[in-house]
């Protein structure tokens, strides 16, 4: 399989976990919106002292999957934790079994987390089994593993249900997540692991920064990618076993790639994000958690994802570093540098083309100027777009307007012989160099320029004056267009 | 040899491929007797071993396979210090491989590997790595500074932060390849002669002895080309080795001391001027090989059909 191949499948399987989480949530929303006011008020009030609690472990929850899940994601290991949280399911109901069969309720929560560990761990290892023993890629082998696990753990949940002692409700809770379920030890469970997640995020940080960027280096410098990765994994499956109940292990994923994804539009840096992760992370957490409580019906895992939702589409709109709206607003600034460039070289131009020849020093000349009809014909700009350019560039102080008259001040001409001088140079090189036609060479030459560094433009010159010499502005290697 | 095929079921294929690999070692010694290196493969041998702490890196026999397909067969050499030496060969001569092999990135079948003298886990700190540029994600959230401080990470500790000074060394490095004002710059954000001088800066913020670079001057700018082989020259200067993987046969006589030329096992190993001709470049590129290089395919796939 190409690198190709490999991301675009992880992408679709990112699309199909996340598709699932929102039909989830969506579904339960509905139960949610009938939340009586008086209880509404004692959550914002947080007089009960259940509320409190479930309300910190959650946030607790979601500032540590926030975190351990910008490191699975930038390792590329976040549907490991889907399969791992999936295969879960399993050892629950045996653990609810064997506690049956030792004469307790079986609803024992360290003996159901235990058993929930030790599947979800063998499901890891049958993915990483597979994978190495045999040709089949990982996400293959991922997605064999969290179905058969998960099938099977519902099959074992059925047969739960049919037996006379048991008193398997509650387990139901496991799978879409129910704080209303969470007793205060759940909570101080969920916050202790959290602090030792953190802890050992924290302390192994530029480990992990180094293991997920460059493992082969990693590797020559002596460290042991394979004890960190197995670190890193430890840490998901902590987090996903005390988050079972929080936010059930189907909706288990969301919480370790929602906040991490959403992270990343806003950073360009790998401890900022993983803070930003965090905090977001917390975010739905708590808010989710906090509508749960209220409706005690809406399971609070899908409404976690809801808010992790929000989160995301917001970030992705607004985020500053990669966010869409962001991206936009610098491409208009692009083109509106563009156009600038456009009118001021044209200005020059015509300027140039109607200057008496013997006029040898700018004294004798007048500014260059032109009328509005004139540079409409100059390119090929709709008058609305060019009354803008001229307004903003009038307001830089680069040019003065009169009815249908644009004439440059002496600080605009300065600007365009700048920038007419940058142009045939490019356009020199690119004849001279890359064997353009001078017809053809302008917009070529156009295309390229605009994104050209300081340091690209003195290598020019100094390219170009070995071969001819080029003072003050270089003349047009082709005629102009008037 | 043997280790490699022991588990085996085909004794058959095993005594064939076994003979196969006796001739090209064959081949190989001969090779570099023709070409009357006066650093011989295999010379490790009959070197004298007080003196084996001055040899940056000695290989010896050296074989790896990647899911029991050889990649490289019965590789040796022995580098002299503060030399510069070239790694050419066809694509899938096992140029990587071998780097990564003298590494321990990659599982030996056999062989011995020594630098300065000891294994290469007790030298880490005085072998730099300049890994291939596509092998990372460039889209990583880190910049140009954060990359070079990760040269750093061995000496700063487990469980250590980046401190000011490791910082100040690794802007350091980034002057000396010249894209210093580049240092807080988003690393996707760098062209493709700034990222390879970033992994370059990486490796000389260790300040290693031995450096392994593995296509350093993959399709980089006429500058950055430039300031690679200034970096070299000065790393020469003083008394460091290189092994640079390389592909651009114009450029090797200009630019290295010694020449390496694999084809799956050594084909020629010496002093520029003396293996590097065309005579040893067809050996190395011609089709000598392909009957070496069907028998271990044929290998495989039987393996694989087992």
């Amino acid at each position: 399989m190409t690198l190709a191949d490999a991301s675009c499948s992880t992408v679709l399987a990112y699309a199909a976990g996340f598709a699932e989480s929102l039909v989830c949530a969506a579904g339960s929303a509905f139960l949610a919106y009938a939340a009586p006011i008086d209880a509404l008020w004692r959550l914002a009030t947080l007089q009960d002292y259940n509320t409190r609690v479930v309300l910190l472990g959650a946030t607790l929850l979601g500032v540590a999957a926030g975190a351990v899940g910008s490191l699975t994601l930038l390792r590329r290991r976040s549907l490991m934790g889907d399969a791992l949280s999936h295969a879960t399911l399993p050892g629950i109901a045996l653990a609810f079994m064997v506690g049956i069969s030792l004469g307790g309720s079986g609803k024992s929560l360290p003996l159901l987390l235990l058993g929930a560990s030790v599947t979800g761990l063998l499901g890891v290892a049958a993915i990483l089994a597979i994978h190495n023993l045999t040709r089949i890629k990982e996400d293959a082998a991922l997605g064999i593993v969290l179905s058969v696990f998960f099938g099977l753990g519902i099959v074992l949940l059925t047969m739960v249900q049919q037996m006379e002692s048991g008193h398997a409700a509650g387990l139901k809770s496991f799978i879409y997540g129910k704080t209303a379920a969470m007793l205060v030890g759940d909570a101080w469970l969920i916050g202790a692991a959290a602090a030792a997640t953190l802890l050992g995020l924290a302390a192994l940080f530029k480990e992990f920064k180094l293991l997920c960027f460059d493992e082969a280096y990693a590797g020559a410098r002596g460290m042991p990618t394979l004890a960190l990765d197995v670190i890193l994994m430890a840490l998901v499956v902590v987090i996903t076993i005390v988050g079972l109940q929080a936010v059930g292990l189907i909706l288990m994923i969301a919480l370790l790639v929602i906040p991490a994804a959403a992270a990343r539009f806003w950073t360009e840096r790998m401890t900022r994000m993983t803070v930003i992760a965090a905090a977001l992370g917390g975010l739905a957490g708590a808010v989710g958690s906090a509508i749960s409580a209220v409706a005690p019906d809406a399971p609070s895992g899908p409404m976690i994802v809801l808010v992790a939702t929000v989160c995301f589409v917001v970030s992705m709109v607004f985020g500053t570093a990669r966010g869409v709206a962001w991206r936009a607003l610098r491409r208009r600034r692009l083109s509106r540098r563009i156009d600038r460039r456009h009118l001021l070289r044209g200005l020059y131009e015509l300027g140039e083309a109607s200057a008496p020849r013997r006029a040898t020093s700018q004294a004798e000349r007048p500014w260059p100027a032109a009328t509005r009809r004139r540079l409409l014909r100059l390119r090929s700009w709709a008058p609305r777009r060019l009354g803008a350019v001229i307004r903003r560039v009038a307001r830089e102080g680069l040019c003065t307007t009169d009815e249908d008259r644009v004439t440059l001040t002496e600080r605009g001409y300065k600007a365009a012989a700048r920038l007419v001088h940058e142009h045939r140079l490019w356009e020199l090189y690119l004849i001279t160099h890359a064997d353009i036609a001078p017809g053809a060479v302008d917009r070529d030459a156009d295309a390229i320029e605009h994104v050209l560094e300081r340091e690209m433009i003195e290598e020019l010159e100094r390219l170009l004056r070995q071969r001819q010499a080029v003072e003050g502005i270089a003349a047009s290697p082709h005629p102009v267009a008037t | 040899m043997a280790s490699l095929f022991s588990t085996s079921a085909d004794s058959v294929v095993t005594d064939s491929l076994e003979s196969l690999a006796d001739e090209s070692h064959w081949n190989g010694d001969t090779a570099v007797e023709a070409a009357s290196a006066p650093i011989r493969a295999g010379a490790a041998r009959a070197a004298p071993l007080e003196n084996d702490a001055d040899v940056p890196l000695d290989v010896h026999d050296l074989t790896v396979a990647y899911h029991r397909k050889p990649v490289i067969w019965d590789v040796g050499f022995r580098t002299p210090p503060g030399a510069l030496v070239g790694v050419v060969g066809p694509n899938g001569a096992g140029k990587s491989t071998l780097l990564k092999a003298v590494m321990d990135l990659v599982p030996r079948a056999s062989g011995r590997v020594r630098v300065f003298g000891k294994p290469y886990r007790r030298q880490r700190r005085r072998v730099g790595y300049v890994p291939q540029r596509e092998s990372v994600d460039w889209d990583f959230p880190v910049d140009a500074l954060d990359v070079v401080a990760m040269g750093l990470y061995g000496d700063i500790g487990w469980m250590r932060p980046v401190r000011r000074r490791h910082l100040a060394l690794a802007q350091e490095a980034l002057d000396r390849v010249g894209i210093g004002e580049l240092a807080r710059r988003q690393i996707s954000q760098l062209s493709g002669g700034q990222q390879q001088r970033t992994f370059l800066a990486r490796a000389l913020v260790q300040d290693a002895d031995l450096y392994l670079m593995d296509e350093p001057f993959a399709a980089v700018d006429a500058a950055t080309e430039r300031a690679i082989v200034e970096l070299l020259h000065e790393m020469r200067a003083n008394g460091k080795t290189a092994l640079v993987v390389h592909h651009d046969l114009q450029t090797v006589a200009d630019y290295f001391d010694y020449v390496l030329l694999l084809n799956m096992r050594v084909v020629a190993f010496g002093p520029t001027a003396e293996v590097f001709t065309s005579e040893n470049l067809h050996r190395t590129y011609g089709g000598r090989l392909t009957l070496l290089d069907e028998a271990t395919e044929a290998m495989r796939r039987r393996e694989q059909a087992l």
